[in-house]
């Protein structure tokens, strides 16, 4: 295959070529704005979307002599992210300066944590696609505040400081580079996501910029030893893009060693326009942050009663929700971890289960499968969900009990979730009941296969295919409501003659 | 009896008993000001219209018997501090038009204390030199020598004093840039502890080194302004939550059996041998009042200045990092793109000086010579503050010159490192180790003040100014007044 | 120190240098440099290094509550430029 200087071809297609030769390596750094009512160091409000610098005071903007000083709710919440990851916590940690000029960085220099994090070495599990657990290893999580925002458009030969997020609390996540392709990098993300949310620490939402994803990509030959140069991939604040992007990226690299050339280590933006990586001009040079310990803060001390106290505090984790449905409702790991993706959806997801005990799995099965297109179709979130779970409840029981096929459930489904009934109102009004009686069937049946005589012969003279033929007929005929495991049974006795 | 050379205590006593009013008081120091301003170049901005109105506010406030002991008595602030709607310019083209939007704390303090603010006094440029020569404002003149320094970087604030063109200037102090300037100007100049008096709102120059302080005539003076300017300030994450014991009271604490210190580092060579005299026949004195005269020594003490000329420049690196034109201060004139605009608003902003130590820090902070010198630098730091800590084992203060010399010349500044460096031995030791020190004034060499050092343990205050206070009572050093200036 | 290693620190610390001050930075760094050196000789085997000058102290916390209010008009009365509350640098090309 030919390798141009753009990559061509889907990046599947491309990766399944090269999968012999090439290993992707992904390490993710994650920042999340910690859910606080005021900023890290100053008591500067948080909320999103003010007027431009209406939220930014001396301390934010970095005037002469203002200083520091530390919000305790950070604290406890990079703790509780700590414990949930299994990691140390460190007895004492220390801000340092990470210094660099930029305009949306007020004071030349970003507070952040360097040698001395707070949150010390933990693990997150990621359950793939095909039930595969894989333990994706967390190198540290620290402290620090977020820069402003810079506006390039719009201003003509100018562009324009907004500093209202600077100094916005931020957790900062760093993965070991564990991941191997960008579906484990999404998988990964994802459980970081869900967990952020599920701490209360972090409200998740990434169009608003509270969750954004650097990837460190590269590429080596497989059984090489080292890794390969790296270049970091920016601001990425969609699952999609963060997936689209290491496509593109592992593409790009792969391409510029194939043609004999070598990867820059640089940092590079995802143009989701366009689809491609490029390089970030203003940070072209590589920064000698010259890291030290601000003089202006003293180091953090965290005791053993302080962590005892957060732990005390910590809701049911993801997995050990998820653990816990796929043991009591008979659940894949996959399945569960779906299913607890977030504490609302998994709480919704309980109390349908609640309500048809008998079949959690067909439970399982509509929130993951109709409930959630009906969630994605019309842009909502499960505490937004037009139906609640007793609604849901009443609809899978007339499946269970017959009352319905699966079929014409989700017909059923769709004006409830229309016109807020429920299950019965709806199926009455329309007339929905499956037809279980066996007379009534073999009644349609037989009514088919007299007006389907050439049908019948190719099929009894083996085109087994043909049975579909008959199914479809008898259900047309039936309005959809003939009970489809009675009429398998009897059609299939019926052609047999 | 002038009102130029009265006490603090005088002052309040007289404007209590209404012998005088604070605007009288206030319109007679700021005629001196006018005066005086040409020769000695003492202030960068005169507030006199604020000052004639807070002076009236405060002759109301006194009338109706309420105030305090500093109320109604005018003051000046070093140009570093921030003050409220009033330029702030730290001696900096680069804050030439800043108009600050806040007041720190120390001016907040003293404003509530109902003193009133003559204007902003002269120093070196960010609080970068020892001599007031690197002023954007030009440099101030020492007023006991017009040729002379008055040392730095808190010269205009010791020029104020000493001309008596107020009874008191805040300061600030790095390594030194109190003490050398008091003992230069025979004034009293005190640092405190690191931590005592709260640096919000105090333009900074190397954050754990830098601690306001007072410049006045007296321990008697600094002790009543020191009670209201020190304290816990949550706005400040390194100022300590402690209470302020009241240093007034505590004056009169009776000093025999206070064992002195007397570093053996800081007698030797270099120590102008008049100079020596002074603070020998100053140490004599302490003895003829009953205090112990103890050696002890401070062996990394050399280390000191090596030390500072690594922490203090890292540290202003990145604390001059905000200045870089685009929320305040100077802006390069049509920049064509943001680079120049960083690069010549900082140049142009930047005296030379500060630029030296910008570059030196951003140096010694870079990859590759972090440990080598940075974290080398800190644990000298540790060994120095160790080596005090085992000196105040045996002794209660540590007394010794402030300064190796008297004053000199303007412009003879002096790229002689040896010089250089012997001007900073004796006082920097003390902001590395955070410790609360203090230079008196204890003689005269030709015609010229010298300054008498004393380096008490953390937060002992009260200690270092009632030593102070006896000696005074015993001498009249402090009560001299440079010719043309009584 | 040679005249490209002032340049690049200037370009760090983001001050104009022309060829004409190279010579007057380097003399000056160097001769502060040399007398940092001393440093060298120090023996600091197994000491810390020392940030605060005063030992034992911690972080203080503040109460997570919002109680800055909106001042930006008076903040930018005295900026440099400012356009639609955005202050204004030349156009950056990211």
């Amino acid at each position: 295959m030919p390798i141009n200087a753009k990559p061509t071809g889907t990046p599947e297609f491309l990766l399944a070529m090269n999968n012999e030769t090439w290993e992707t390596v992904i390490g993710l750094e994650v920042h999340a704005q910690l859910a606080t009512k005021s900023k890290i160091f100053s008591a500067s409000p948080t909320a999103y979307g003010a007027p431009p610098n209406s939220q930014a005071n001396l301390v934010d903007l970095g005037y002469p002599g203002v200083l520091p000083v530390l919000n305790q709710a950070t604290v406890g919440m990079a703790v509780k992210f700590g414990l949930a990851i299994d990691a140390g916590i460190a007895p004492v940690s220390v801000f340092a300066r990470k210094n660099y000029f930029y305009p949306d960085l007020p004071k030349g220099y970003q507070i952040s944590q360097y040698e001395l994090p707070i949150v010390a070495k933990g693990h997150m599990d990621i359950v793939l696609e095909d039930g595969t657990v894989k333990r994706i290893g967390i190198t540290r999580a620290h402290l620090e505040e977020d820069a402003g925002k810079s506006m390039h458009e719009g201003l003509g030969a100018f562009s324009g400081i907004d500093l209202n997020r600077a100094g916005t609390p931020l957790i900062e996540i760093v993965s070991e580079p564990d991941m191997r392709s960008a579906r484990e990098a999404v998988a990964y993300l994802k459980k970081i996501h869900t967990l952020v949310r599920y701490l209360e620490i972090c409200d998740g939402n990434m169009q608003e910029g509270s969750f954004r994803c650097d990837a460190n990509v590269s590429v080596r030959r497989k059984g090489a030893e080292k890794f390969g140069t790296r270049a970091e991939i920016k601001n990425l604040n969609s699952f999609r893009f963060v997936e689209k992007a290491i496509h593109y990226e592992v593409a790009r690299q792969i391409d510029i060693i194939e043609s004999g050339g070598k990867v820059l280590q640089e940092t590079r933006l995802y143009d989701p326009d366009k689809g491609e990586t490029r390089s970030m001009r203003s940070k072209e040079e590589a920064n000698d942050y010259r890291y030290f310990p601000d003089p202006d803060l003293l180091p953090v001390a965290v005791d053993e009663a302080f962590i005892a106290g957060v732990r005390k505090l910590l809701p049911e984790l993801p997995d050990e929700k998820a653990a816990r449905f796929a043991a009591a409702f008979g659940l894949s790991p996959y399945d569960a971890g779906v299913l607890t993706t977030s504490r609302e959806l998994g709480d919704y997801f309980e109390a349908v289960v609640k309500q048809i005990p008998q079949d959690p799995k067909l439970a399982a099965n509509w929130v993951m499968g109709e409930l959630a297109a009906a969630l994605n179709r019309d842009g909502i979130d499960i505490g937004q969900s037009k139906l609640n779970a007793t609604r849901v409840a009443g609809l899978l029981n007339r499946i269970a009990d017959g009352t319905i096929s699966g079929k014409i459930a989700k017909e059923v489904f769709e004006t409830m979730w229309a016109t807020g009934a429920d299950a019965d109102s709806v199926i009455a009004e329309k007339g929905l009941r499956q037809i279980s009686d066996p007379a009534a069937i073999e009644q349609a049946i037989d009514a088919v296969i007299a007006k389907s005589p050439g049908q019948l012969a190719d099929y009894r003279a083996g085109k087994d295919k043909l049975f579909g033929y008959f199914v479809g007929q008898v259900m047309k005929a039936t309005g959809g409501k003939a009970n489809p495991a009675q009429l398998n049974e009897l059609l299939k006795k019926k052609l047999a003659g | 009896m002038s009102l130029h050379t009265l006490s603090l205590a005088q002052l309040a006593a007289g404007l209590r008993a209404g012998e005088f009013s604070s605007v009288e008081l206030t319109r007679t120091l700021l005629a001196r000001i006018d005066a005086h301003q040409p020769q000695l170049n003492a202030l960068i901005s005169v507030t006199g219209t604020t000052a004639m109105q807070a002076a009236a506010v405060a002759d109301g406030v006194l009338a109706r018997g309420g105030g305090g002991p500093l109320t109604g008595i005018p003051m000046v602030h070093k140009d570093i501090f921030c003050t409220e709607g009033v330029r702030t310019t730290c001696a900096s083209r680069m804050l030439d038009n800043f108009i600050a939007p806040y007041d720190a704390t120390v001016v907040a303090k003293l404003k509530a204390e109902g003193m009133v603010m003559l204007g902003k006094a002269n120093m070196d440029e960010f609080a970068m030199g020892s001599s007031n020569e690197t002023s954007y404002f030009g440099p101030v003149h020492n007023p006991w020598n017009l040729q002379l320094v008055p040392g730095g970087s808190s010269g205009g604030s010791a020029a104020v004093v000493a001309a008596r063109l107020a009874p008191l200037a805040t300061a600030t102090d790095t390594g030194g840039s109190i003490r050398q300037p008091a003992a230069l100007c025979g004034i009293t100049g005190f640092k405190p502890t690191y931590g005592r008096v709260s640096r919000y709102g105090m333009i900074a120059f190397a954050s754990s080194l830098d601690q306001g302080g007072t410049l006045t005539a007296s321990a008697e003076d600094a002790a009543l302004v020191l009670r209201a300017m020190a304290g816990f300030d949550p706005r400040d994450s390194t100022s300590v939550d402690m209470p302020v014991p009241d240093y007034v009271a505590g004056l009169e604490q009776p000093l025999a059996g206070l064992k002195i210190g007397l570093l053996k580092e800081f007698f030797e060579k270099g120590l102008d041998p008049d100079n020596e005299r002074c603070v020998r026949a100053a140490l004599a004195v302490y003895e003829k009042l009953g205090a112990q005269l103890v050696e002890v020594s401070v062996p990394n003490l050399g280390l000191s200045v090596p030390a500072y000329y690594v922490v203090a420049p890292a540290e202003c690196s990145s604390n001059l990092a905000r200045f870089d034109g685009v929320r305040f201060g100077h802006r390069a004139k049509d920049p064509k793109d943001l680079m120049d605009l960083y690069k010549r608003s900082r140049g142009e902003g930047f005296g030379a000086e500060v630029k030296r130590r910008i570059m030196t820090g951003t140096y010694v902070l870079s990859a590759g010579y972090y440990d080598a010198f940075y974290i080398k630098a800190q644990k000298v730091r540790r060994l120095i503050a160790n080596d005090f800590e085992r000196a105040f084992a045996q002794v209660d203060v540590l007394m010794g010159p402030t300064t190796p010399t008297v004053a000199f010349e303007l412009g003879s500044k002096t790229s002689d490192p040896i010089t250089m460096y012997l001007n900073d031995i004796y006082t920097i030791g003390a902001n590395l180790a955070g410790l609360p020190a203090m230079s008196i004034p204890c003689g005269f060499v030709q015609k010229l003040p010298v300054g008498l050092q004393i380096i008490g343990r953390h937060f002992a205050e009260a200690r270092l100014l009632s030593a102070a206070h006896a000696y005074q009572r015993e001498t009249d050093w402090h009560t001299r007044v440079p010719p043309g200036y009584e | 120190m040679k005249p490209e290693q002032i340049a690049s620190i200037a370009h760090l610390a983001r001050l104009s240098m022309d060829e004409a001050e190279i010579p007057r930075y380097q003399e000056s760094l160097t001769s502060i440099l040399s007398f940092v050196g001393d440093l060298e000789r120090a023996q600091t085997e197994g000491v810390s290094p020392m940030a605060h000058p005063l030992p034992g102290l911690v972080q203080r916390l503040r109460a997570d509550v919002a109680t800055e209010t909106d001042a930006h008009e008076r903040y930018q009365a005295n900026a440099p430029q400012v356009a639609a509350s955005l202050y204004l640098v030349p156009k950056v090309i990211e």
